[in-house]
């Protein structure tokens, strides 16, 4: 049963670590597919995080932090969208530029309008996301087996978690079943053609980044507002290229975003969990190797060794209209 | 018109919109310390006078600019080849392995002008193996060079860490960093060239690195624009269709460029490890790769606007810290802002003023955009 325990446990903290890479991933799946490379995914979470516990500490509300965090990162998706669309600049420069303004920007604000070494006030209860608890979850915990799974697994999240995954779906249906995501994937395969059909280019790529600043909002919100109660500098540490990495696993599909999410927040929670304790077998498993472990499986899968990721074909590039 | 601009006279190209460019992201970062609650001109009086006031203040400028000199021509000679090299950061970290086991091995037996060559070669090589991989996918397996070196950068934070907090840490010790070199691996100062003008120096880090980043920036300058490896780099660059058909090895060049890059890049990690701190330190780097990215962009991708920017970013980092003990409020990481400020308006935002300029231009002197040329050929 202690085995059991331990499983359901680490499955939970799978979750928890999931959601902000996932909600990235998905951020990151909007844009790509439009043909925008985004490597400022980091940058916008971590605004995001910020904006969210700040706004959340002053006006005492978890929805007006939400609504802000969404807020200040759409405006940086906007800030990529008008050097990369409008001014056809170098999409990477864009993004990384987008995360040292980011790294930099919620330091120094932090510091100056809180006094606390660039941290946000510690978030009271009623201004950050409480944890769901399910009905009957109390009641099921001694069921054996299914108890647990129901209690730790399903329920006790809080609603960012659930949104979190019926993104999934949600993303795959306005990709694959309607019209804008029919003419989002077209863009980034082909914007001439799209261009022909009389459809704005720039105008779609700029509504497929605000999707990609919204969900990246929500993400940061969830990193500042559930798993921890404010901001603390540099809090996303490297999750929005880990987000990147989990989006070509993914081979740029809604459905695998998740299972390469679940993957790679799975082997931090293991990570977490096995700190110092030896496996059977294999021993004493370094935790630096844990954490270099997504990195190296992405660049296994690009160097085409698990299959092939093909990006999206007008990917990186600017649209110019008269070619 | 099939280019998207027009030709401008060269000191316009490579002076005035890099100087506008510039100016728009101070002025916006004059914005952010207005917000912060702070004089944006008194804090750039402090950042200057920080910089260039003091003897002590020049040799830390020049200590910082070092180490962005090897940097930001790791970007530019990757650029050349239309590679963006991201990888900077990662390729200088692990390359302090290479320094570390030059250094640990030879330091308490040679003097340090045998072992600084040792080390430059070691570095040098460390850096380049670690670019080679991210190259040799690139170049065989068509595996995006950007993400693959992000995902580079990290695999090597976590070797060094691995390796610091393990077998290159000194038993007994609690400190992840390599024992102290001993005398042999440290390198000498160059506060006396400072000296010469009759400033004085307490002590500043300023070392025989300085030097080696200028050779270094010579020799890129002749690589890329005296040596046919250079011209075929250029030409990849800006054409790999035309390259190709030109029958340049396309795997040959990006792993001779991305290898120069890495090499270029691995050299940094001399500067703060053999100049300075005298051992290898967990995150001994700390951004100094991005910075490079921002410098090269500054500098137009040309050694000597390299070195310039890499002196005006010493100064960022010098002055900085002054400020930042001045207005409290304002932390050193407003450099980072001020970095990230310079990358989006001179690097992505590049092209965001040129046909305001130019309409200026056209309307002073038409023929200076070469307007005429165009009317007469009624191209």
């Amino acid at each position: 049963m202690d085995v059991f325990n331990a499983i359901v446990q680490t499955l939970d903290s799978t979750i928890r670590l999931s959601v902000p890479l996932l909600l990235a991933c998905l951020a990151g799946l909007y844009s790509e597919r439009a043909g925008i490379f985004d490597i400022g995914l980091e940058g916008k979470m971590l605004v995001g995080a910020f904006a969210g516990a700040a706004a959340a500490s002053v006006f005492h509300s978890a929805f007006l932090g939400l609504g802000m965090a969404i807020l200040i990162s759409v405006a940086f998706a906007m800030v990529h969208g008008f050097a990369s669309i409008t001014h056809r600049g170098n999409q990477i420069v864009s993004g990384v530029a987008i995360n040292f303004v980011a790294a930099g920007s919620t330091i120094i604000l932090g510091q100056a309008w809180f006094q606390q070494g660039g941290r946000t006030p510690a978030l009271q209860p009623g201004e950050r996301f409480e944890a769901i608890i399910w009905p009957g979850a109390e009641a099921m915990r001694d069921v054996p087996i299914i108890g647990p799974i129901y209690a730790e697994l399903i329920s006790g999240h809080s609603i960012l978690v659930y949104i979190a995954f019926l993104m999934v779906p949600f993303t795959w249906w306005v990709l694959f079943r309607t019209r804008f995501g029919l003419r989002l994937r077209a863009v980034g395969e082909n914007p001439a053609a799209v261009d022909t059909a009389g459809i704005s280019v720039a105008w779609l790529r700029y509504r497929a980044l605000i999707c990609t600043g919204i969900l990246t909002g929500v993400a940061g919100a969830y990193l500042s507002m559930v798993q921890n109660g404010g901001f603390v500098k540099d809090m996303t540490a490297g999750k929005g290229y880990i987000a990147l990495a989990a989006l070509i696993f993914a081979k740029w599909k809604p459905v695998n975003a998740m299972f390469a999410c679940l993957l790679f927040g799975f082997l931090d929670a293991a990570a977490i969990r096995l700190q110092g304790s030896p496996l059977p077998i294999i021993g004493k498993v370094p935790v630096q190797f844990m954490q270099a472990l997504p990195y190296v499986l992405t660049v296994i899968l690009l160097a085409g060794f698990i299959g092939k990721a093909i990006p999206p074909r007008a990917g990186g590039v600017p649209y110019v209209k008269e070619r | 018109m099939s280019t998207p601009y027009a030709k401008l006279p060269a000191w316009a190209d490579y002076g005035l919109i890099p100087l506008i460019n510039l100016s728009v992201a101070f002025i916006v970062a004059g914005f952010v310390v207005l917000l912060v609650g702070e004089n944006p001109f008194r804090a750039a009086i402090i950042l200057v006078e920080g910089a260039f006031g003091k003897g002590t203040g020049i040799a830390f400028t020049l200590f910082y600019a070092t180490t962005f000199i090897f940097t930001g021509l790791s970007v530019a000679v990757a650029a050349h080849c239309g590679l963006f090299n991201i990888g900077t950061e990662g390729q200088a970290y692990i390359a302090g392995l290479g320094i570390a086991i030059a250094c640990l091995s030879f330091d308490s037996v040679f003097p340090w002008w045998l072992t600084f060559p040792l080390a430059i070669v070691a570095s040098a090589l460390v850096g380049a193996l670690w670019a080679l991989i991210p190259a040799y996918l690139q170049a065989k397996r068509g595996s995006h060079i950007v993400i693959t070196t992000i995902m580079f950068n990290f695999i090597a934070a976590s070797i060094m860490v691995f390796l610091l907090v393990g077998p290159l840490k000194p038993v007994g010790s609690q400190a992840p960093q390599t024992r102290n070199f001993f005398a042999g691996a440290e390198l000498p100062k160059l506060n006396w060239i400072i000296e010469l003008f009759g400033a004085k120096i307490r002590s500043a880090p300023l070392n025989v690195t300085f030097l080696l980043a200028l050779v270094m920036a010579f020799l890129v300058w002749l690589l890329i624009w005296r040596t046919k490896l250079g011209y075929e780099m250029r030409t990849y660059g800006h054409s790999p269709k035309a390259a190709r058909y030109a029958g340049i090895s396309e795997t040959r060049i990006i792993i001779t460029a991305m290898m120069t890059s890495g090499a270029l890049a691995g050299m940094m990690a001399l500067n703060p490890v053999m100049g300075d701190q005298h051992n290898v330190a967990i995150d001994f780097v700390s951004g100094a790769g991005f910075v490079g990215i921002a410098v090269a962009l500054m500098g137009r991708l040309h050694p000597v606007g390299i070195v310039l920017a890499a002196i005006l970013f010493g100064m960022l980092y010098q002055g900085g810290a002054e400020l930042a003990f001045e207005m409290p409020a304002i932390s050193r990481d407003m450099i980072v802002i001020i970095q990230g400020l310079v990358i989006l308006f001179a690097g992505a935002l590049e092209h965001m003023f040129r046909p305001y300029i130019q309409a200026l231009f056209a309307s002073f002197s038409p023929r200076s955009v070469g307007m005429e040329a165009v009317k007469g050929k009624g191209a």
